[in-house]
């Protein structure tokens, strides 16, 4: 009996250590485990910027996106109420849920999160009026496989 | 006896026209070459189209920050670059992009958009005949 308190409550313990692992592994590498992108919305979206991984951004701010597109951040993205329906589904089934983008961002903008704040706060603010850079939205200005949706780090290529 | 040559012009004529109001109608995707899509808003717009003024149009500012110009290039004969997210965009030319005019649908929302990004309003026929033909006229 004594010991079974104790046995069980380290396999509880265990546990909740592989959760929490697995959920910071998650935090640190969320673009990695990228879902497949809907042809669709590579189509529609990434005429004008990167196609955003969809766990980028909280549910509530996909659907404020979506319902908003004829004034997209300035531009007129207007789409046909088929094509808007479809993508917005498919944004609401992967949108973030892990901690980091359970904020809603300001301005439901991924480049205003915390998270990005705080993954980019070593780069000078010069350094993002670069010409070949011109925007926070041009992701893969530096990281080179942003449009496999690979964010990492490592293939991270900053240019002159 | 013979059919009297008068007859078969006008009905030619009748049908080319329900063509192209059906091709101007149809909501859906259609493929079409950019002469079709040319032609097509030339008939709109009633009146030939002109290159130069369709070069004016292109790469002035209709009252707001942006001409078409400012995405895609003063002569988008090359990529040019999305004036707020960077992302390059292919060359618009068809003699530099065969992709480009291939789809009615598609040609008619960017119209829609980028208009209304540029010009605040819709581009008539003649506007869209005009940037289209000067677009045609440029060459490898």
């Amino acid at each position: 009996m004594s010991f079974r308190f104790p046995s069980l409550s380290t396999k509880v313990l265990f546990g909740v250590l592989a959760t929490i692992c697995a959920t910071q592994a998650a935090m640190a590498d969320g673009d990695r485990r990228m879902v497949p992108l809907l042809p669709q919305y590579k189509q529609e979206c990434a005429a004008c910027h990167l196609a955003y991984p969809p766990g980028m951004l909280p549910a509530a701010s996909w659907k404020r996106v979506m319902a908003g597109l004829p004034k997209h951040y300035g531009t007129d993205a207007s789409l046909d109420p088929a094509t808007v329906k479809e993508l917005s589904t498919w944004l609401g089934a992967n949108a973030g849920t892990y901690k980091r983008v359970s904020e809603e961002p300001p301005q439901d903008r991924i480049t205003t999160s915390s998270w990005f704040e705080r993954k980019h706060r070593e780069v000078a603010p010069d350094t993002w009026k670069r010409a070949a850079i011109g925007s926070r939205a041009n992701c893969a200005a530096c990281h080179t496989r942003a449009d496999k949706g690979d964010f990492d780090e490592d293939n991270v290529r900053i240019p002159k | 006896m013979k059919p009297s040559p008068l007859h078969p012009s006008p009905l030619k004529a009748l049908l080319a026209a329900a063509a192209l109001a059906c091709a101007a109608i149809a909501p859906v995707a259609h493929a079409a070459t950019p002469a079709e899509q040319l032609a097509g808003y030339t008939a709109q717009a009633g009146a030939p189209a002109v290159p130069a003024r369709g070069q004016q149009f292109f790469n002035t500012r209709h009252g707001r920050e942006w001409s078409c110009a400012s995405c895609h290039g003063a002569l988008p004969t090359q990529a040019g670059k999305h004036a707020s997210t960077g992302k390059s965009i292919s060359a618009l030319a068809p003699a530099f992009n065969p992709e480009r005019f291939t789809d009615t649908a598609k040609t008619e929302k960017w119209f829609r958009r980028n208009c209304n990004d540029v010009a605040g309003r819709e581009c008539t026929a003649a506007e869209k005949a005009d940037v289209l033909s000067w677009l045609l006229a440029l060459k490898r």
